[in-house]
């Protein structure tokens, strides 16, 4: 395969300290929020402080950040989340120990009437879990860090979020009550059912678990065996905490696979998707790949010669049936390393070649659209950064490099605990 | 007492060809013959179960009496399948013309859609089948046709118009009809059914449609193609609830293509008729919005036509939302009396009904014990583009403990397929995993209703995929996506180790 040139360590380094960097410029000292994006008035992402809340145990080891500052950001953000208002209120920050999408980034009130939102939480209690893991001396700031993990996750009632039913909902309204989502087929939620299932405090039952993998789909597509889901990401979030190797779930165990070895499957099918390029799409091919959910062009040119051609802003693109308007997220590539290194570091070097406009102040922006050229000739470039994207890209290069992460969250007893009552056997379990 | 049937004479423009249908479906003057001593079979209802019952008893020689209170040919001839697909291809039509540039040709700048004309020609095709469900052609095969409506006196009898027929077998075939939701305002404020919307002469310039089943999806996709403004409320988070996420998905998405406002997730909960336009209030979680239409089409489901019949005297018993309950034989609760057809079955398709006739015959005529559950039954959604499905879905599969595979063929690896520019879509196979057996399949495509009829002959036939995979597919076609499915299975049985050997054998 590789007459192209792969990556070297130092370039890793760097596109992996220029994402950390987003978080210290993201971030509100005074109760740790960290904003969605970097655009104006962008308000605080929940999801997003997870992923910092595990960056930081990574930037003090690579010596991007000292201990102590570490500890002290950690401290403001769980004792923010201790505090908040709780009444799920539509002006407060939670509700039965899980957080709005997004909240102010000073008065940490929710804004956008945005959804209580059970995956972003699990996200959050993620970040929280393997920071607990990481700090843990005998200092009164780590011992107090420590503490405000357990409280956190022992606050959330995963079991209302089933709702009576028997799988969990996704979002809630005050307005509205539980939201009608679809949650049917594989999805970003296993860490979110892992999570709730090892709740010391509020479990949900395991048949939650399989009434979802129920609706699970294995597909052999483009010569690969795999369960499905269009965009990579979903492939990607979990993988960012939990080490999958040679752990299997019943579903894994009967079809002789475990999600580590399907995440390596699905990013080859994004490669053969792209390969193909069935929209003609400008810079697809097997070294330039990703559709994920991303930004996108959606407020570009009225003009388009073919009103067939649809642009979406933010969406989840998905392969092999879209949408797909030749918008693909460059970090994608570098989120799937630790599952398909080689293919991951070829396509990140050569995308990165090809659209050197992809990065702004070296830092990855969230989509890039060849097809659609901008006013000085280069490829359509989504404006500032979402900090998911520099979330994913820390920690993946991480587990990629070290495992880091993975060994914090393995030694985590509530992952144990979670996981095992998920049906997961074998490998490091 | 279900609402009464449009009165014969008032439906459409009195056009040569609604004269022609009348004339064949429910002449005027239509004298009711003297009834037989006793008839071997009386079919109750005219629709598609109905008249192949009559037709297949009166050709093997049975005294049959057939009763229709309304139309022969039922909803498929008159209100259903037939003038649906005939605008439908129409709808394509435009479609096509205004994607021109995108085939390499030119049209007229202004596309102007005449929906008298098209209307004209529906109506047309509509009368020319009709002949083959007329009265004439089954007084001809020896059938007594009764117009009026039944109404069971004993477990052997029933009148009709005032006559006494007894019998020695029944068959209720009296089909379903609309459920109108119960929205406040809705009924006041007029709303379109199936059974009225095929006398439209006017198109409506906005038009909501309520309900994201087959019905629905058809119809706003046709009539936005005519150029309607168009809203879709669906209640659920997809489209077609029973198909998989992914048709649901591209459905979606070639709808949003065509300019159809697609509301998911959506209710309608009022409507009111305000400066002669009507304002429909529509819920979604927490939005609220209310949006202003000419005209309302509801494709909400389908109620068993149950009522008026008098089923109690005869001891048939039913449900008014489930039907007249049967068993595998499609006998009901009198074992003199069958059911089939909309009725009582939960798949309401034309081709259902027309088997489940025919099984009725064998049982009800010829002591046979043909079971309901024993036909492999596809279906077809005849969006653009089509949705098909036979078998099982991966979840039913999944619900039964048999572990299965699905082989995926995306169009747009099917050269046919990406020569007519009609790449959205797939072929899905589900087979046990481990055999070839094929458990079911899903098809979106241009013509996934022509293609799944492959699927369905090698599921009743008991043809695997390697069986499959043997069957030359002329090239280039669309339909060789199903090979392309069959030869991906046997390339998985191409195993390392097999490999290995073949390897050795070919460098000997």
């Amino acid at each position: 395969m590789s007459s192209e040139p792969s990556m070297d360590d130092q370039t890793l380094d760097q596109l992996q300290r220029a994402a950390f960097g987003y978080f210290v410029q993201a971030v509100n000292p005074a109760n740790g929020l960290i904003a969605d994006t970097s655009r104006e008035n962008s308000p605080a992402s929940i999801g997003v402080v997870g992923f910092a809340l595990s960056a930081y145990p990574v930037a003090v080891e690579r010596g991007w950040m000292t201990r102590e500052d570490a500890v002290e950001r950690i401290l403001a953000t769980l004792r923010f989340f201790r505090d908040s208002d709780q009444s799920g209120s539509p002006e407060a920050t939670g509700f039965k120990g899980f957080y709005y999408h997004f909240l102010d980034m000073h008065t940490g009130a929710r804004v956008w009437r945005s959804e209580l939102s059970m995956i972003d939480s699990a996200l959050l209690i993620a970040g929280a879990l393997a920071a607990g893991r990481y700090f843990t001396a005998i200092t009164a700031g780590e011992l107090q860090l420590r503490e405000l993990v357990e409280v956190l996750y022992r606050r959330v009632d995963w079991r209302w979020a089933q709702h009576g039913g028997t799988t969990i909902n996704h979002g809630w309204k005050p307005e509205s009550g539980f939201l009608h989502y679809c949650w049917d087929g594989y999805s970003e939620a296993i860490v979110l059912y892992v999570l709730a299932l090892g709740s010391p405090t509020h479990p949900i039952e395991s048949d939650c678990y399989q009434a979802w993998t129920a609706t699970y789909q294995w597909e052999h597509l483009y010569g690969y065996d795999v369960l499905y889901a269009g965009p990579l990401f979903v492939h990607q979030f979990s993988h960012a905490w939990i080490d999958f190797r040679g752990i299997r779930d019943r579903f894994m165990r009967e079809k002789r696979c475990d999600y580590f070895e399907n995440s390596r499957r699905a990013t080859e099918v994004q490669r053969e998707y792209a390969r193909r390029n069935p929209h003609g799409f400008a810079g697809y091919d097997e070294h330039c790949w990703g559709l994920t959910a991303c930004d996108g062009p959606s407020n570009q040119l009225a003009e388009l010669a073919n009103e067939r051609r649809r642009l979406f802003g933010y969406a989840a693109r998905g392969v092999p049936y879209g949408p797909d308007d030749g918008t693909l997220g460059g970090w994608a590539a570098l989120a799937s390393l630790p599952f398909a290194p080689e293919i991951a570091l070829c396509a990140a070097r050569t995308m990165l070649q090809r659209y050197p406009e992809m990065l702004s102040a070296q830092r990855y922006t969230s989509s890039v659209n060849p097809t659609l050229a901008s006013a000085d000739g280069g490829a359509w470039v989504s404006a500032g950064h979402f900090g998911l994207d520099q979330g994913v890209v820390v920690m993946m290069v991480e587990n990629y490099r070290t495992q880091l992460i993975w060994r914090l969250m393995r030694d985590c007893p509530y992952v144990r605990t979670g996981l095992r009552r998920a049906g997961f056997r074998g490998g490091w379990l | 007492m279900p609402p009464p049937p449009s009165d014969p004479e008032s439906t459409a423009p009195p056009d040569a060809h609604e004269r022609e249908r009348l004339g064949n479906v429910h002449p005027s003057g239509w004298r009711n013959p003297q009834p037989a001593d006793r008839y071997r079979l009386v079919v109750v209802g005219a629709g598609t179960a109905g008249l192949v019952a009559a037709h297949a008893a009166a050709a093997l020689g049975a005294k049959v009496a057939l009763i229709e209170r309304h139309l022969l040919g039922g909803d498929c001839l008159n209100v259903g399948c037939v003038p649906s697909k005939a605008i439908i291809r129409t709808s394509r039509l435009y479609a096509e013309m205004r994607d021109a540039e995108q085939y390499g040709a030119r049209v007229p700048a202004d596309i102007r859609v005449e929906f008298p004309a098209l209307m004209q020609r529906m109506r047309g095709i509509r009368a020319r089948i009709s002949r083959a469900d007329s009265v004439r052609r089954l007084t001809a095969a020896g059938v007594d046709v009764f117009f009026g409506q039944a109404c069971f006196t004993g477990p052997d009898a029933l009148t009709v118009d005032g006559a006494h027929l007894r019998f020695k077998k029944a068959l209720i075939a009296t089909g379903a009809r609309p459920d109108t939701p119960s929205i406040p305002g809705l009924v006041e404020a007029g709303c379109l059914t199936n059974e009225n919307v095929f006398d439209l002469t006017e198109l409506p310039r906005r038009l909501l449609v309520i309900g994201g089943g087959p019905l629905g999806c058809e119809l706003a996709q046709a009539f936005r193609r005519f150029g309607a403004q168009t809203i879709i409320a669906q209640r659920w988070p997809l489209f077609l609830p029973r198909e998989e996420r992914d048709a649901a998905q591209l459905l979606s998405d070639a709808f949003a293509r065509d300019g159809i406002e697609v509301r998911l997730n959506t209710r309608a909960v009022n409507v009111r008729v305000e400066g002669g336009q009507k304002l429909v209030d529509l819920v979604s979680d927490d939005y609220k919005s209310t949006v202003a239409v000419d005209a309302i089409l509801t494709g909400t489901g389908r109620v068993p036509n149950v009522e008026g019949l008098n089923l109690e005297a005869a001891g048939v018993e039913y449900d008014t939302r489930a039907g007249i309950r049967v068993d595998d034989f499609l006998r009901t609760s009198n074992r003199r009396i069958y059911a089939a057809g909309d009725v009582c079955l939960e798949h309401k398709f034309t081709h259902t009904a027309d088997a489940s006739a025919r099984i009725v015959v064998q049982n009800a005529l010829f002591l046979g014990r043909r079971r309901l559950s024993a036909l492999t039954i596809p279906w077809c959604t005849y969006t653009d583009p089509e949705i098909a499905h036979v078998g099982l879905y991966v979840r039913q599969a999944r619900e039964r403990d048999i572990p299965v595979k699905t082989f995926t063929i995306p169009m747009h690896d099917v050269d046919r397929a990406i020569a007519d520019d009609e790449e959205a879509g797939f072929v899905k196979i589900h087979v046990k995993e481990g055999t070839d057996r094929i458990l079911g399949a899903t098809i979106v495509a241009r013509h996934a209703g022509e293609m799944i009829n492959e699927l369905t002959l090698a599921m009743v036939a008991g043809i695997g995929l390697r069986t499959l995979a043997r069957v030359i597919h002329a090239y280039p076609t669309q339909a060789e996506a199903i090979k392309k499915a069959a030869d991906a299975y046997n390339r998985t049985r191409l195993t390392p180790t097999i490999q290995a050997l073949l390897r050795r054998w070919l460098t000997w």
